[in-house]
């Protein structure tokens, strides 16, 4: 294998992860241009507001299910309180920009590390809790925050903090999603996603190996937050006011849909079902009355089709496309 | 000083004695059995040795330490590993990924160069995947590598546990019932590797075993175990001629 890895030029060997390189960059600058509108022959083409929108909400889900599939997939703990550290994000880095006058990037990264601190706060007692009442655990924890939230006048209690400036664009969403799909699929593809890994499978044995389960299954959770308040910074600077219950049980539920559809511990699968649900949603907007009916419909059939979701726990690597024929070799990962 | 010495540990499961003032010791280097009728109370014993059950009372010291009180995986850095009664592989992972998680508690490089991809993280990796591989090697399972475990047979699945335990580099190693479910021939090759692995990575065993011939053979001294006491000691030949143990066993001869 290492002769293998030495012989070849450095494009041969990473012809993966540059072709995937090369496509991100292509999408990125298409729909860059594409958002800022451009000039042919006197013509003007612009993508409409909306979908500049759903396509920024295509990202956010993007980082959102993938941060939960890392907690809920690769640790197998199942928690239910996405949402609240949505909120935590949104809100820490919506009052850093608003009241304290602080640059975006600030306000995102203090947002997503006073969520990742939350993790810890709740995880630490609620994660030694197993399967149905760790999901309970962590849903009563999600919906303590927003209540929190609600109580607190300095962020404008249950009728919201605004005018929140709107600072997220394409660039901010596009390189927050990879650089998130990326740090997940190189923690999993590492000693330390095999540990987590190992606590899904089997926490005794994992123990006896000498894994300390509970601080992988913290880390995990921590990581997770950490996405989900950067993804709730976005979210905040998208929409001009965010209100504490825009983050209540049905939110968190949403990205538990998202990951489950595209299998549990899968990234890809995250990334397909978040970016599909998201175009599906979007599709069904001009049938208002049909439209949770239709969005049942498909989950439902996608369950009865593909039970362990779309992906199960494989990825979608190259080795499709016969390019790395080589098994157990490098993991191409589409992107957004 | 004795390896290992279990001195006096009880433990009860509400009004259920389940192990009673066990005295057990092991010097470095023995091979020691320890067997008993069902639900005597043997793997209760391993599990209060690897941390998963805490002993109600009395002490076990390992390389004159105490481990009671630690958690599973400091006893398992301290030098104890072990494999299960029913097997525990992690199923869903290859078996080269299975042999590899032990390796962890030894990976020299952190979180950060692992996500940022820094070369520790490719140095540390490749150690790890090389070590794995050697130890795939000694126990012949080096072609079988990028198979799930779950699709392992069976007797491969258990050496492939056995492979495991040994990655975690142990001094004592605890083998629950590893005979269990093999027919003669690999019950005979079972008795062979064991006494390999000892000899090769210089360990102390202890096991527990229903299959008398594997115990009588491999074992230098056995505790029998019954009711969660041990009733009696010694060198396979005392043993099989112990009216305690035959009594445990088959029961009492009936004079009318």
């Amino acid at each position: 294998m290492n002769d293998q890895n030495k012989s070849g030029s450095f494009w041969k060997r990473n012809t993966p992860g540059i072709l995937v390189a090369v496509g991100l960059l292509a999408v990125y600058l298409i729909l860059h241009f594409w958002i800022q509108g451009f000039e042919i022959g006197g013509n003007k083409y612009q993508l409409n507001k909306y979908y500049t929108l759903n396509i920024y909400l295509m990202g956010m889900n993007i980082i959102l299910a993938v941060s939960l599939n890392l907690v809920c997939g690769i640790t197998g703990q199942l928690a239910l309180g996405h949402a609240g550290f949505m909120a935590v994000g949104a809100y820490t880095s919506a009052v850093c920009t608003m009241k304290l006058g602080l640059p975006f990037a600030v306000g995102l990264l203090a947002g997503g590390l006073v969520a990742a601190v939350m993790g810890i706060i709740i995880g630490l007692p609620t994660l030694r809790l197993k399967g149905d009442y760790l999901a309970i655990a962590t849903l009563g924890m999600g919906e303590i925050i927003r209540v929190i939230l609600i109580n607190i006048d300095y962020v404008g209690g249950a009728s919201g903090l605004s005018p929140i400036p709107k600072l997220t664009n394409w660039t901010w969403i596009f390189f927050i999603t990879v650089g998130t799909v990326l740090f997940v699929k190189n923690f999993i593809n590492s000693t330390y996603g095999r540990a987590c890994i190992s606590v899904r499978e089997d926490e005794i044995a994992a123990e006896t190996m000498g894994i300390n389960s509970t601080r992988y299954k913290t880390m995990a959770f921590c990581f997770g937050a950490f996405f989900a308040g950067v993804a709730g910074g976005l979210y905040a600077h998208n929409f001009f006011i965010i209100q504490p219950n825009l983050f209540n049980f049905f939110k968190s539920f949403e990205y538990l849909v998202m990951v489950v559809l595209g299998g549990l511990g899968s990234l890809t699968g995250s990334v397909l079902a978040a970016s599909g649900l998201t175009v599906v949603n979007l599709a069904l907007q001009n049938v208002p009355d049909l439209r949770m009916v239709v969005y049942s419909l498909v989950l439902i059939t996608v369950m009865l089709f593909r039970p362990g979701g779309l992906m199960g726990t494989k990825e979608l690597t190259f080795s499709i496309f016969k390019l790395n024929k080589k098994r157990g070799g490098d993991r191409g990962t589409s992107g957004n | 000083m004795a390896l290992l010495e279990i001195k006096n540990v009880g433990i009860s499961f509400g009004g259920l004695r389940a192990v009673d003032k066990c005295n057990i010791v092991l010097e470095k280097g023995e091979l020691i059995g320890l067997i008993g009728p069902n639900g005597a109370g043997k793997t209760t014993v391993f599990n209060m040795l690897t941390g998963v059950y805490l002993p109600t009372e009395g002490d076990i010291i390992f390389e004159g330490k105490s481990i009671v009180g630690l958690k599973p995986y400091n006893i398992t850095e301290r030098g104890i590993a072990r494999t299960f009664q029913n097997i525990r592989l992690f199923k869903d992972l290859t078996v080269l990924d299975n042999v590899k998680i032990p390796y962890h508690m030894h990976a020299k490089h952190g979180v950060i160069s692992s996500v940022l991809r820094l070369p520790a993280f490719f140095k540390g990796e490749q150690e790890i995947t090389e070590k794995a591989l050697e130890c795939l090697e000694v126990f012949g399972l080096s072609d079988k590598k990028d198979e799930l475990s779950r699709n392992l047979p069976y007797g491969q699945q258990r050496r492939l546990e056995i492979a495991r335990a040994l990655a975690a580099k142990p001094r004592l190693l605890l083998l629950d019932e590893p005979a269990a479910g093999m027919n003669p021939q690999e019950t005979h090759d079972l008795m062979e590797l064991i006494y390999w692995i000892r000899d090769k990575f210089d360990l102390t065993i202890l096991l527990i075993e229903h299959d008398m011939s594997l115990v009588m053979g491999v074992c230098e001294r056995i505790y029998v175990l019954d009711y969660g006491k041990i009733i009696a000691e010694g060198t396979p030949d005392e043993i099989k001629t112990n009216p305690k143990v035959i009594e445990a066993y088959l029961g009492k001869e009936v004079h009318v």
